[in-house]
């Protein structure tokens, strides 16, 4: 062992940490945990996490706090409602009235899947389910808009309601584009931005087409 | 391996010059034992044949092809391998529609543009696109056709999107895996220069299905002569890409085989445009008044008087 004998860490190199294990009460907020607190605790900071989103999308900053949180939930819920208010169109004939409550929700699951699939095949930097939770919330403009869409309708379905609809859906057809890219656009390599961008432009059109071609009975 | 090719190629910049300068020399490429073999096959073959070689007119594209072989050396369970067929920039796609809206008398679109770096993403965003193009213009222009009748109610047909989507898929990957084989089993029994891998040729076809989008908006318009116009022009186009692509391919054969490989990418390619536009169009009325019958279903159908 005689060559370990000027082993020695030089001078110049900052040696720092702890060797002494921390024992007895922690700090509150470090370490929480969350399985003695009350039930609506648990509930309530979720539900506060997907409220936050949904802000979040309203006013569409390029913030990391939906990117890094991502959750399913919120996606979920504003799917299901889509495909429900989807529901009840012209189905005199199965063949030709509008889409099933399934071919929506498949739709939707397997477009966002596909884009993310898109977007990481062409070198994005953002994980699998980020994308498909920020997918998923930008459809929110569309659900509202489908909610205006049925509350004209229940008004009455001539030419003034059509108009006053397909001014809404576009509107909210842009917000969630624009929405999404303002989240997503930032994890692509630069040259590709464009190729990232269509298949969400694509997406969002075909559910403001199915929004606006709904016919009630 | 892969380093130190790519280490040797930059030491010995004036061999990659020299090709650059005398494109029939013939080149040695080190193979890597995963390289996927046709590729090779195709590269090997082409020094001997100067038509081909006309469009390869820019310095680098010599460095470009020996260098892009050595790419595409993940095992396929991986995801780096699906990402080779994603390789590409904006202006990349844009320039490989534009080549296939705009084909260039005696170009050749896989040389030209495809150049070893085939893409999935042109084929698979232009069919989906393609989809729901022909879906949605087939609800407007039925929609405007039937507009002033007061017994028809809109149906939004979202029926007609599985279908579409159905169709046009099969036609973007079935027809050129046939078609693939077909040439491959040519191949075998009659030297070709010039062989095209499976993804090039779905590539080709992919891009060639662009024209029809726009065809798809325009076949709204009600008017029986326009629609046939638009289906010779787009036909014209695409299947001129196609043509110019596959007849370097076939020519070294048996003349009617070559002519009935061809005649039959045509006729395919034209099948599609007609059969989409019986399907999903409904044809435009004539001027005067025809009786209505209504059909068990509920719907009314007005019979079209020829």
């Amino acid at each position: 062992f005689a060559g370990l004998a000027d082993v020695s860490i030089s001078e110049d190199i900052p040696v720092e940490g702890e060797i002494t294990v921390p024992v007895g009460s922690h700090s509150p907020d470090e370490d929480y945990s969350t399985l003695d607190e009350p039930v609506r605790d648990t509930i309530m900071r979720d539900l506060k996490a997907v409220g936050k989103k949904f802000v979040h999308v309203m006013y569409p900053k390029k913030s990391s706090a939906l990117l890094r949180d991502w959750d399913l939930w919120g996606p979920l819920v504003l799917c299901v409602s889509l495909a429900l208010m989807l529901q009840g169109g012209s189905a005199d004939s199965k063949d030709d009235g509008g889409p099933q409550f399934a071919e929506v929700f498949v739709i939707i699951w397997f477009g966002a899947v596909v884009i993310t699939l898109n977007s990481k095949l062409l070198g994005g930097t953002i994980s699998f389910f980020q994308s498909l939770c920020v997918l998923g919330y930008c459809v929110m403009p569309l659900t509202l808009a489908m909610l205006v869409c049925r509350l004209v309708l229940l008004a009455g379905s001539g030419t003034v309601s059509f108009i006053i609809r397909l001014i809404v859906v576009l509107a909210m057809f842009a917000w969630s584009t624009l929405a999404s890219t303002a989240f997503l656009a930032d994890s692509q390599p630069p040259n590709r931005k464009a190729l990232v961008v269509y298949p969400i432009f694509l997406f969002y059109f075909v559910i403001s087409w199915m929004i606006l071609t709904f016919t009630p009975q | 391996i892969a380093s130190l090719v790519m280490y040797l190629f930059a030491e010995f910049d004036d061999a990659a010059n020299l090709l650059a300068a005398n494109p029939d020399a013939t080149t040695i490429s080190i193979d890597e034992p995963t390289e996927i073999p046709k590729k090779q096959h195709g590269r090997l073959q082409e020094p001997g044949r100067e038509e081909d070689d006309e469009l390869l007119g820019t310095d680098d594209s010599d460095k470009t092809e020996l260098l892009a072989g050595q790419k595409k050396s993940a095992p396929f369970w991986t995801f780096e391998y699906y990402q080779t067929f994603f390789d590409v920039d904006t202006y990349q796609v844009l320039d490989r529609i534009k080549g296939s809206v705009f084909p260039v008398p005696g170009k050749n679109f896989v040389r030209l543009y495809i150049r070893s770096n085939p893409d999935l993403y042109g084929p698979f965003w232009i069919c989906a696109t393609l989809v729901f193009t022909i879906a949605v213009s087939g609800n407007l222009s039925n929609f405007f056709i039937h507009l002033g009748k007061p017994t028809y109610h809109y149906v939004p047909e979202f029926r007609k999107v599985s279908i579409a989507a159905t169709t046009i898929y099969a036609y973007a990957w079935l027809v050129p895996l046939a078609l693939w084989g077909f040439l491959m089993w040519r191949n075998s029994k009659v030297m070709n220069i010039v062989s095209y891998s499976f993804l090039e040729i779905v590539c080709v076809y992919g891009y060639s299905l662009f024209i029809y989008i726009p065809t798809a908006i325009l076949w709204i318009i009600p008017e029986k002569v326009v629609r046939w116009v638009l289906v010779m022009f787009s036909l014209c186009l695409s299947g001129s890409v196609l043509v110019m692509t596959f007849w370097p391919a076939v020519r070294d054969d048996n003349r009617r085989i070559a002519l009935a490989t061809v005649g039959t990418i045509v006729v395919l390619h034209a099948l599609l445009a007609v059969g989409c536009l019986a399907y999903f169009f409904d044809a435009p009325e004539l001027d005067f008044p025809a009786p209505i019958i209504p059909a068990h279903n509920g719907s009314t159908v007005i019979t079209k008087s020829q």
